[in-house]
Formats: structure tokens, sequence, C-alpha cells
């Protein structure tokens, strides 16, 4: 029983790395919060629910569809939304992707409704069993896809010449800049990384959860928010485990936790409030990936 | 005219939420809590009111002090966190207290809070605090304290050396922030007679952000500015009613590409002040500036 | 003795900023910290106006151990700076900058200020605008008062923080590098400047690379490098010393 909720509490640990990871790259380069992260999730879910429906594709062809779309949305935001603001207020990138969530949001009501749509049964939900414990597939799948984006995405920092340009930014724009990164252009990639693995998150959670509806952009933003600071800022190793503890800790405390106590929902941010006050820095503390 | 009355009303308790935010945003603390601050005062006063027959006035200055409780005893922690941390902590807080809310029956839980004894000089309350707050803040602005706001708001470790207390300013700035909110939270109970939780949730907050970052942050007419004209606007636009949170949206986006000080500035206001005292002789303008004439 | 720094020891992370420094700083002086960049001249600052707490060692003001006081408190105690890279309040107005100065000297909060309980507070806010005004006067910009401090060019901004220091009614000055920035003409002003402050009965603890200016007006001279007090003396005795050149030119090949 308990490893069945392990296996819950990992499967939904990764979606929640896969969200966080977006938030920590785009902080570790940009150093701002991507306030609607969490909406190009939701928009990425919704991309992936109408490829899905109206193409018949199948899912290989779905989730990298998806994660295209939402890359290109996550591009236009920068271009739109963060490019053109001007360096001297801090608080300029933060407030202006407030509005792009606001934004996001509003229109995904008009457009998609606001209640919940039911998500496709794309892949025939077989379960294995191991032992005792029944290992479902569409569990295998989404840790899997998850591991390999995560794993991949680590790679592609540390080892290429885009991810080292990524790091240089993350240090120092300026001298980045000095040294001959085109720093527009590092950021657009990045924001471009950034959102289709929120797009890919987006996807995995209509599959796990089966429903999605245009509100889960904040719950998922609020809840890769914790699992940035849990890891550490700009820490995308940071967030990767941060965001597995994280599924674990929620999914093991409706266990441990009398139920009529609805304290799930802010058990994160319990969580947040006490890394906030007692640790900043994170559990892993803020270095961005180093080569 | 009801509606338009109605429509006035909402824009007064707007300013004072704008204003709440404002307060603690001077001294450098941007708080995504004031709708929580909001909710909490609005709570309190509707069981002063309505499970202890308290009269308005005494129901509202509970809720207000409610919240300023509860304001300063996050204020401490917050204390040592800056710009996005706190921004997060005081969003995480705000969404504690709906959860926390939503939870409990003898408010009426999710199912929210009706039967409020209805304030039909609601407008007059609301302008009225909206009156007093100018009032106190324009006397803040050239003043020891206000300085003092600033400073820390500009650079608070410079500050700090200079002399400032600024843990003590922060607190104070915080806690009020949080007191004003309750306040209007109070008065909003008792205008729409029910109150949920979902009335106060983290868009609300954003909105009074909006507000301030449109109206101006250099002084404290910019949020009033921002409050009055963005809650009167979509009103009266009614093609645009549909998409006024869009428009919301934009309007942040564009502000902070064009004008990130907001629409009102500190010179806007000197040369109106300045004009006024041009026209109307020394004295009105002494009143106006709080008494003290501004020399050269 | 006004000031003394007893064994300060402080640690970043694992890096040594400071060991075993002892300063020992008269009053009226004119004392300079002289080093090459890196020294630990600034953390020294830091340390003494309570930006920083120390890893180790004791600061003492008039024999008063000051360790555990927060910044605003040693302002009240008469401890006033100002800083390598100058740090105004932009958005305020000269004016308003240097009145901040007298924040520990004054005392309406609040309530007093929103409910006007007696005459003295306005009285009060006139003689903080006075004092503003002199001390911008004494330091020469006086006709600026009314600018945005962030609009002022550079020299001039750091005259403002000076006045600002000073308004603070310090016994005690710490300049971090006053004169970087200024042209000869500026420096040589600040120089006199400088000088007429230390007449007036402050003491002045002075960070300069600008050796003319260090040798000119100081009467000791203390010499950081690394972390260590390597010499101390008068300027004489310091621009003889062969440690000291070692330290700015290296070793001799």
């Amino acid at each position: 029983m308990i490893f069945q909720q392990i296996i819950n509490g990992l499967m939904l640990g990764a979606t929640y790395s896969l969200v966080a990871i977006g938030y920590t790259l785009i902080f570790g380069v940009l150093g701002i919060l991507h306030f609607a992260h969490g909406e190009v999730l939701m928009v990425g879910a919704f991309m992936g629910l109408y490829i899905i429906v109206w193409s018949g594709l199948p899912l290989y062809i779905a989730l990298p569809l998806a994660m295209l779309a939402t890359g290109v949305l996550g591009v236009l935001i920068d271009l739109l939304a963060i490019r053109p603001l001007r360096k001297d207020f801090h608080l300029a990138p933060l407030l202006s992707t407030i509005g792009v969530t606001i934004i996001l949001q509003n229109l995904a009501v008009k457009f998609f409704g606001g209640f919940g749509t039911r998500f496709p049964d794309v892949i025939g939900a077989t379960n294995y069993q191991m032992g005792s414990f029944f290992i479902n597939s569409v569990n295998i799948l989404i840790l899997g896809i998850s591991l390999f984006l995560m794993i991949g995405l680590y790679f592609f920092i540390a080892k290429t010449k885009i991810g080292k340009g990524m790091r240089a930014v993350s240090e120092s724009h300026l001298i980045a800049g000095y040294l001959g990164v085109n720093v527009d252009w590092i950021v657009l990639i990045t924001f471009g990384i950034a959102s289709a693995l929120a797009g890919a998150a987006g996807v995995m959670i209509g599959l796990s959860f089966h429903a999605i509806s245009p509100f889960i952009g904040l719950t998922f933003a609020l809840k890769g928010l914790v699992v940035m600071l849990l890891g550490g800022l700009g820490n995308v190793a940071g967030a990767m485990i941060g965001g597995l503890i994280l599924g674990l800790a929620e999914v093991l405390s409706i266990v441990i936790l009398p139920t009529e106590i609805n304290l799930q929902d802010i058990f994160s941010f319990g969580i947040m409030i006490l890394i906030l006050i007692f640790k900043p820095t994170g559990l892993f503390g803020t270095r961005f990936p180093q080569g | 005219m009801d509606y338009l009355i109605s429509v006035i009303t909402i824009a007064g308790i707007h300013i004072i939420m704008a204003l709440s935010f404002y307060l603690p945003f001077m001294t450098g603390q941007i708080s995504l809590g004031q709708a929580g601050f909001m909710s909490i005062g609005a709570y309190a006063a509707s069981v002063c009111s309505v499970k202890f027959g308290l009269p308005y006035v005494p129901a509202v200055l509970i809720g207000g002090v409610c919240a300023a409780v509860v304001g300063f005893i996050l204020g401490l922690p917050a204390l040592r966190i800056k710009g996005i941390y706190l921004l997060l902590l005081t969003l995480g807080f705000g969404e504690i207290v709906r959860v926390v809310f939503i939870n409990i029956d003898y408010i009426g839980a999710a199912a929210g809070f009706p039967g409020i004894p209805y304030q039909e000089h609601t407008l007059l309350y609301a302008y009225g605090v909206v009156l007093i707050l100018i009032v106190l803040l324009n006397r803040l602005r050239k003043s020891r304290m206000g300085r003092a706001f600033q400073a820390v708001g500009s650079d608070e470790n410079a500050a700090e050396v200079i002399g400032v207390n600024i843990t003590a300013v922060k607190l104070i700035a915080f806690s009020s922030g949080a007191f004003i909110a309750g306040i209007g939270g109070g008065i909003f109970a008792h205008y729409q007679e029910y109150i949920e939780p979902l009335m106060f949730d983290v868009m609300h907050a954003v909105e009074f952000i909006v507000f301030t970052i449109f109206g101006g942050i250099q002084i404290f007419w910019g949020p009033i500015f921002g409050a009055f004209v963005l809650t009167l606007v979509p009103e009266f636009l009614r093609v645009i009613q549909g998409w006024r949170m869009e428009l919301y949206g934009a309007l942040l986006i564009i502000m902070m590409i064009v004008r990130p000080q907001g629409i009102v500035s500190l010179d806007s206001v000197q040369s109106i002040e300045n004009a006024i005292r041009r026209m109307f002789g020394n004295s009105t303008a002494a009143v106006l500036s709080s008494g003290q004439p501004e020399g050269k | 003795m006004i000031l003394e720094i007893k064994n300060i020891i402080k640690y970043f992370n694992g890096f040594c900023a400071l060991t075993n420094v002892e300063l020992e700083v008269q009053e009226n002086t004119l004392h300079a910290i002289i080093g090459p960049n890196g020294a630990g001249k600034t953390t020294l600052f830091n340390l003494i106006s309570g930006m920083y707490a120390a890893t180790q060692g004791e600061i003492a003001f008039r024999n008063l151990s000051i360790n555990g006081l927060k910044p605003h408190q040693r302002a009240k105690l008469g401890i006033s700076r100002t800083f390598q890279i100058v740090r105004l309040f932009g958005q305020m107005s000269v004016l308003e900058n240097v009145m901040l100065g007298s924040h520990c000297k004054t005392r309406a909060g609040l309530l007093r200020t929103f409910f006007r309980v007696s005459l003295k507070e306005l009285e009060e806010e006139k003689n903080t605008r006075q004092n503003a005004m002199r001390w911008l006067e004494f330091v020469g910009i006086a006709h600026k008062a009314d600018q945005i401090a962030v609009n002022l060019p550079h020299a001039e901004q750091r005259l403002v923080e000076i006045a600002r220091a000073l308004s603070q009614d310090p016994d005690l000055l710490l300049f971090d590098e006053p004169a970087a920035g200024m042209n000869p003409k500026e420096t040589e002003d600040l120089e006199s400047l400088i000088v007429k402050v230390n007449q007036m009965g402050k003491t002045v603890l002075l960070i300069e690379h600008n050796m003319d200016l260090v040798m000119g007006i100081s009467h000791v001279i203390s010499v950081l490098n690394f972390g260590a007090k390597i010499a101390e003396g008068k300027p004489s005795e310091i621009q003889e010393n062969p440690d000291v050149v070692e330290a700015y030119l290296g070793k001799k090949r």
C-alpha cells in the first residue's frame, strides 16, 4: 500500500519537477520570476487535449506538438512582454508576467469554458503487477518521459554550446555579453525550452488526472514555485529532486493526516512559508548547473 | 443613478485596498496578501455584526484591528525577506487564509457568510475613510517618518546606516497596510451583505497591485487615481466589460514597457499643487501640503 | 581614543577578509586607511557601521563595546559614513536626503505625525530643515536643495552624501573613497572640505586611493593588505615603509 503511494508520489512529483525546472531555468538565466509559467502549462495541457481529440494523433506525436506550441508561446511572451522592458525597474518583469497570467487565464476561460474538461485516455491503462503492488502504464510513461526530459535538459545545459551560453548568462548578463554571447538569443531559447517543458508537464497532468481546467495554471504554478524554492532558485537539479520530494510529501500527507482536514492544498504553502523563513536558499543552494 | 452610486462605492473600497497595498510598498515590501487581510477584516467585522450584534463602526474597526494583528505577526518574518521571496510569502499567506476560511463552518465555510446587515451609507463611510487616509498620507509625505518610509523603500541598508530603525518602519508599514485592508474588508462585507472566501483570492490581490502600478507609484495619489479609474472605466465601456481582466493584464504589460512609474508622477502632483498655490494663495496650499509652505 | 578595533577577524563563507586587525583611532584625528584593492578596507568600514557582524573580535566606541548594536543604533551614538559608491535615496530631493540625517536625533513618530499633538513636531521639522540647509551650505550645494538627487552630477552627489553624514551630528565620520571619480579641481575642494570637517572637532576615518590627498591631510595612516594591518604611522613614515611599497607595487624583481 505504501509502495503504491510512493509510486503515486513520485509520479506527481515528476510533474512538479517538470514545472519547477522551467521556473528555475528562467530564474537562473534571467533573474526573474516568470509568473505566467503555470498558465503556459495550462495552455500546453489544452493543446495536447485538442491535438489528440481533433487529429487522433498518438501521444508520441501529440506530446512533441504540444511542446512545440507552448515553446512558441514562451518565445512570444519573451518578445512581447519581457524584452521591451526597461532594465531599471526591477519589478517590471514580474509585474509584466503577472499581466500575461491574467490575460492567458481569462482567455482560456473564454475559449475552454470555466469547467473541467475530460482528458482523453490516450494510453490504455494497463496494470502491471510487481510482487504485490500494481504499477500503472500511465505511471511508467509519465515517470519515464519526465525523467528523460529532465536528464536531457541537464546534459543540454552542461554539455552544449547553447547550454554554456545559458550558464554564462546566468552568472552575468553583462559579462556574457562582453564575451560574445548573444544574450537576447539565449534568453529567447531559455524561454522556449522552459515553456516547452511546461507544455509537457501540462499534458502529463492531463494524463494522470484525467481532467484539466483553465485554473490548473495557478495551482501548478504555486506548486512549481514551492519546488523551486525547495530546490534552490536557479538550481535545476534541485528542482528535479525537490519536485519528487514535494510529490511524495503531499501523497504521504494524505495518508497520514485525518481526512476531515482538507489540508493538502495549503500543505505546499506551509512548506513554502517555512522555507522562506528558515532557508530561503533552498535545500540545495542556488547554483545554476555547472559544466 | 443607483448603478452609478454602487460603482462609485466599490471604487471607494478599491481605493482603500490600493492604499493598503501602497503603504508597505513605500517601504519596499510588495504584498500579494492584502486580499487575505481584507478577508480577515471582512469576516471579523461580519462575525461582530451578525453573531454579536455590534454596531457598524465598532465592527469594522475590530475587523481592521484583527487584520492588523495578523499583519504584525506575518510582518515579523517578512522583515528578513525581500523582493520576490516576500511576494511568494504573502501569496502563500493569502491562499492559506482562503483555504482556512473555506474550512471553518462557523463562518459558513465554502458556502459563504450571508445575512450581513446592509450599510446604506457605505458610500459615505468608504469615502470618509479615503479622505482620512488622504489627510494622513499627505502629512506623512512631508514628515520625518515619511522620509524614513521612502528611504527604506529606496535603499534600506543605507537607511539603516543613516539611523533609521528599518525594522520598526517596515513593521509599522506592513501592519498599517493590513489594518487598512481589514477596514476595507469590513466596509465591503457590510455592503455586499454576503461574503465567501473566493471573493478574496489571489486575483483580487493582484487587482489591487494593478491599481497602484497603473495609477502611479511615486505618490499616494497614484493608487487613488488607479483604483478609481480602473473601477469606473470598465463599467462605462460596456463593450469591454467581459474583457476587463484581459485588459488589466495588457495594461500591466504596457505600463511596464512604456511608463513603469505609473500615470500619476510626483512631478505632476507637485505642478498641480503649485498651480493651486498660485491661484488661491499660500494659505490654501499650506493646508494642502500639511501646514508647511514649500519654501525655496 | 574614540574608536578601538580589537582583534577583528571576518570570514565570508570560508574566505578570510580580515585577520586580527587592531586599530586605535584617536579623537579629533584625521586617520587614513589605505591599501591595495581587496585589502579589506570597506569590509572594515562595514563592520564599524554595523552592516556586518565580525566573526571574532570587538569594536569599541568611546570604550563602549558596540558589537551587538544595529547600524541605526550606532548612528545614534555618533558614527556616520559615506559609501564607496554613492548611496543617496535617488528619487528624493537633495534636501530630503540630508534631512534624513537628522532622523536618529529626532523623535516624531507616526502618531505624532498624524495627530499633531503639539507644536513640537512642527518645530522639530523646521529645525531639521534648517539643519539640513546649513550642512548643504557648508558643502557648497545649497542652491541645489530641491533637485532630485539622482539628477546631480557625481561629484555633487558625493557632496550631498557628505552633508547627509554631517547632519547626523556625528563624532566619528567614515569616508569611503570620497574622491573616487572626481577631477582634480573637485578633489582639491573635497580635500579642504574634509580638513574643515576635522577642524570642527570631528574624527575622520578616511579610505582613499588618492595618495596625494591622503599624504597631504592625514595625521595617521594605517595600511591594510590581504586583510591584515601591515603598517601604521605618520604619512612620512608610511611613504618610506618598504612593506607598503611592496604591497602596492609588488616585490622588487
